[in-house]
């Protein structure tokens, strides 16, 4: 009696699995093309699930087991399921293979039980309550069914009831996991997932390699969308990305903004993007929702705009774009990308960059740094520094790209510091002093894309003029933009953060330095050196030449949080119920160091700006410069004091 | 209601950079055209349709905007006159005075005085318009506003008591039309033969602080700016009044 009911259920459910993959393709196609190696990526995709995925999936052991076991026997399971029970290919070794697979899948999806009995807030629950005992009841359906196939149980065991029994089991198992895949279920990660993986639109992040920076939108073309209103604005791929979401909320764990408070949770903004594409409300999302906004009030679908009815616009505006949660992603989403898309057509198309963001854009475009200060009084802080500048040298070793911290007076500090530093390694550098502009990071995050390129084009023509080895600079995001992002508009440069170049100084034994004398010190790693670009050790080198002995913090290297400072979050300045600064610095006051070593102008700023009684904050620059060892150099005369009564001036 | 509302625009400059951009108030000018009659707001510019800082009033949302093409240098008083008396014009809206060329802030006054009609200088906010009259809001030093009533056609300026402009963006920037049209050139004469020279700023009283405590200094500095020693002349003949005038111009030192 199985040997009719078994395979009439398996087809059945493999062929809706498939009308259910036509109609889900169909909805992805309904985005924007994108150019894909669609063959090849098909065929690395093995290759990217297995070693790429697995190296982020490693990162928490337990999932990592526990969805080895159940999706390596249930791929196995159904496979051989199909050969044995569908087919009829009553073999004993295959029913053999088939009862281990099960046993396999079965143990496995006892850990999924298990971790769903009592699960962390970051987990959706619904529909994903149900996943573990769908798996349990396929692999034990199987297993039963399949004994009599390998002989240890003589055909018929149990008779109808048994035929009952296990028609049902077969039927809620292969719903759940053939049916299911396609149709929106839970098990739609698998499916899509796999597909993600190979059509990918950042295939270089598999192979070890990195991609962060953003992708430029083409602005030649007039009829090109200025960022994506509607759903179908993304490309197709992009929206094949959102279906692979399995849920796990390692995103919203790490997002800065949803702990703080602000109406932002990653994982709630993919939901919603799959809600954009398919169509609905959100009413059914079971997991954690945007701070401070209910759920069940937001529905969109592929052709209504986004903002102000699936999602509401401080939310995109929420995003410090630290890239926490595309580092944690296991199924490698890039959810920065979505957001600077949304925010693209927010800014170019509605004028509808929020808070201080119209005045910081309209002063990039007309000063060429965000403050709106003369761009005359650029190098003001260098003043009796007599750096050479570009303009007359031509050509260096060293381009120090100074940045718009030129205009802080704290940030001076750091270059004054720096630059020192330079001087002392006897190197040969210089800067581009008035004809450097802002390098357009903070009008990119908020969405300008025009007023970037035109900042970036502009750089890259007066970079163009002069011959140099290399760029270095104190600021991740002009080293970003500069390293990552100028290629993409013709500027291919050698770029290096001020923590790597000075490493290198300090190996290569240019700089004579003494030892770090204050207290205990953690460091700090900037999301734009850190996670966009992989330089996690070159500053840990360098405070360890300084003699400093670093008290990690809990969240350190990749899974640094955010300050608060980048994305422009700043100046859009959503409110939260708490500051991100001030998370940011009870982890540090978490090692009771006394100082904390940054390498961001941002960082600085946003740690600073946190009440004392706090650690101190101290640039790698200026921790370095305080030890330099200088040789003698002939005493300042000093200059006679004159004794000047305090003028009231009003 | 479809009053038709015109608003004027120039050519602004970036007071730290000098780069061209939309002007302050004009923009105000433009966003207070907009809230009153949306998509219906006339902007016009009288100079190059070529000047791209132009582009910034389209970004705040016009599809277009009208330039009466004029050379450098040229009085665009008698073009801007006919223009709005043949666009039916009822509520005339621009900044106060403009941030590049001569900036005399006179434009205003003159094109009132050859239209005829009444010139509101610092409109706040429209509050009516109702059987060609308008009630507005005028802005007064210190926050304070004068409710008017105006009838139509009339000439407003606006200052920084107006609406804050809207963000312009990129997209409708880049898609409106600049709309030239070809229209009289007269030479500015005066500008022909006077001299130019950059304006001294205004001299400024210098405030003696005489308060000890804090709470002398907060009163200081919120009183009122007001001579205290200031007259007030009433039924004097204009010769009597000039005279006090002179006087008083003379003990400030203001003439010599």
């Amino acid at each position: 009696m199985l040997n009719t009911l078994l395979p009439i259920l398996l087809f059945a459910a493999l062929g809706l699995a498939v009308l259910g993959a036509l109609r889900r393709v169909r909805m992805w196609r309904r985005g924007r093309p994108s150019k894909v190696d669609l063959i090849g990526g098909l065929l690395a995709m093995p290759r990217r699930y297995l070693v790429d995925l697995h190296h982020v999936v490693e990162r928490d052991k337990y999932m990592s087991k526990t969805h080895v076991a159940t999706a390596g026997g249930f791929v196995l399971s159904a496979a051989l399921a199909i050969l044995v029970h569908g087919f009829g290919l009553q073999s004993k070794i295959l029913g053999y293979a088939l009862l281990v697979a099960t046993v396999i899948m079965f143990s496995g999806a006892i850990f999924v039980f298990k971790r769903r009995l009592n699960p962390p807030s970051r987990l959706s629950k619904g529909p994903w309550m149900r996943l573990p005992k769908s798996l349990l009841v396929f692999a034990a359906s199987f297993f039963i069914a399949t004994l009599p196939v390998a002989g240890i149980l003589p055909a018929n065991t149990g008779g109808w009831v048994m035929v009952g029994i296990l028609g049902l089991g077969v039927l809620w198992g292969v719903s759940e996991l053939f049916f299911g895949m396609t149709w929106g279920g839970p098990m739609k990660h698998a499916f899509a997932g796999a597909l993600h993986l190979a059509w990918h639109r950042r295939a270089e992040r598999f192979g070890g390699g990195r991609s962060t920076g953003l992708k430029p939108l083409d602005l030649e073309d007039p009829n090109a969308p200025l960022g994506v209103e509607k759903p179908v604005d993304f490309t197709w791929n992009q929206l094949l990305g959102f279906d692979a979401c399995v849920q796990c909320g390692k995103c919203e764990a790490m997002c800065p903004a949803f702990a703080a408070g602000q109406p932002l949770n990653p994982k709630k903004l993919i939901q919603d993007m799959v809600i954009g594409l398919a169509g609905g409300s959100d009413a059914n999302f079971a997991g954690s929702p945007y701070p401070g906004k209910p759920i069940g009030e937001h529905s969109g679908n592929p052709h209504q705009p986004i903002v102000n009815g699936l999602v509401d616009a401080e939310t995109l505006w929420s995003c410090t774009t630290c890239r926490a949660c595309v580092e944690e992603c296991p199924m490698m989403i890039e959810h920065v990308d979505a957001i600077v898309d949304m925010r693209r057509h927010l800014t170019l198309e509605k004028g509808a960059t929020p808070n201080k963001g119209a005045e910081v854009l309209d002063n990039l475009i007309a000063t060429d740094n965000p403050g709106g200060f003369a761009p005359g009084g650029r190098m003001n802080w260098a003043a009796d520094l007599n750096l050479q500048l570009m303009s007359e040298v031509k050509s260096t070793e060293v381009l120090f790209w100074v940045g718009d911290g030129a205009f802080d007076m704290r940030n001076q500090r750091t270059l004054r510091s720096f630059v020192k530093v330079l001087k002392a390694s006897g190197v040969d550098f210089a800067v581009l002093g008035l004809e450097e502009r802002d390098s357009g990071d903070v009008a990119r995050r908020l969405g300008d894309e025009a007023t970037f390129q035109q900042l970036a084009k502009r750089n890259i023509q007066t970079l163009a003029k002069y011959k140099f080895q290399r760029i270095v600079t104190c600021d991740p995001h002009s080293f970003h933009v500069l390293k990552n992002e100028y290629g993409a508009l013709g500027g291919e440069y050698q770029v290096q953060h001020h923590s790597t170049y000075i490493a290198e100084l300090i190996a290569a034994r240019k700089l004579n330095l003494g030892q770090h004398k204050g207290g205990s010190v953690t460091y700090h790693d900037p999301c734009y050196l850190g996670r966009y670009n992989g330089e996690y050790e070159a500053p840990r080198e360098v405070l360890k030449a300084l003699g400093i002995e670093v008290r990690e913090m809990e969240r350190s290297g990749f899974r640094s949080r955010c300050c608060g400072g980048g994305g422009g979050a700043p100046i859009t300045d959503i409110p939260g119920k708490q500051r991100i600064p001030d998370m940011r610095m009870d982890d540090i006051r978490e090692t009771q160091a006394e100082l904390v070593a940054v390498g961001c102008p941002q960082c600085t700023a946003m740690l600073e700006g946190v009440v004392e009684p706090r650690p101190q904050i101290k640039d790698l620059a200026e921790l370095v410069a305080d030890v330099l060892i200088e040789e003698e150099t002939p005493a300042a005369p000093k200059s006679p004091t004159v004794k000047r009564e305090p003028a009231e001036v009003h | 209601m479809s009053t038709k509302v015109i608003s004027l625009v120039s050519i602004g400059a970036h007071p730290s950079s000098g780069r061209a951009r939309r002007a302050e108030q004009d923009a105000r000018a433009v966003e207070l055209g907009l809230q009153l009659a949306g998509d219906n707001l006339q902007v016009v510019h009288a100079g190059d349709p070529r000047e791209e800082a132009l582009r910034a009033y389209l970004g705040m949302g016009l599809d277009h905007l009208d330039v009466l093409e004029q050379p450098a240098g040229a009085d665009v008083l008698g073009v801007l006159g006919d223009y709005l008396r043949d666009a039916g014009a009822q509520l005339v809206l621009t900044g106060s005075q403009a941030e590049t060329g001569e900036g005399s802030g006179m434009l205003p006054f003159l094109l009132a005085e050859k239209l005829g009609w009444p010139l509101v200088v610092g409109l706040a906010e429209v509050e009516s318009i109702e059987n060609g009259t308008a009630q507005v809001l005028q802005a007064l030093p210190r926050g304070q506003r004068r409710r008017l009533k105006v009838r139509l056609p009339l000439l407003a300026t606006v200052d920084n008591a107006a609406p804050k402009p809207r963000q312009s963006a990129f997209g409708p920037a880049r898609r409106g039309l600049l709309a030239a049209r070809n229209v009289a050139i007269v030479e500015d004469e005066l500008l022909a033969e006077a001299e130019l020279q950059p304006a001294r700023p205004r001299p400024k009283r210098l405030k003696v602080i005489k308060a000890k405590s804090g709470a002398d200094r907060m009163k200081a500095a919120t009183a009122k700016a007001s001579g205290g020693g200031g007259k007030v002349l009433k039924d004097v003949s204009p010769q009597d009044g000039a005279e006090a005038i002179l006087k008083l111009l003379v003990e400030e030192g203001v003439l010599r």
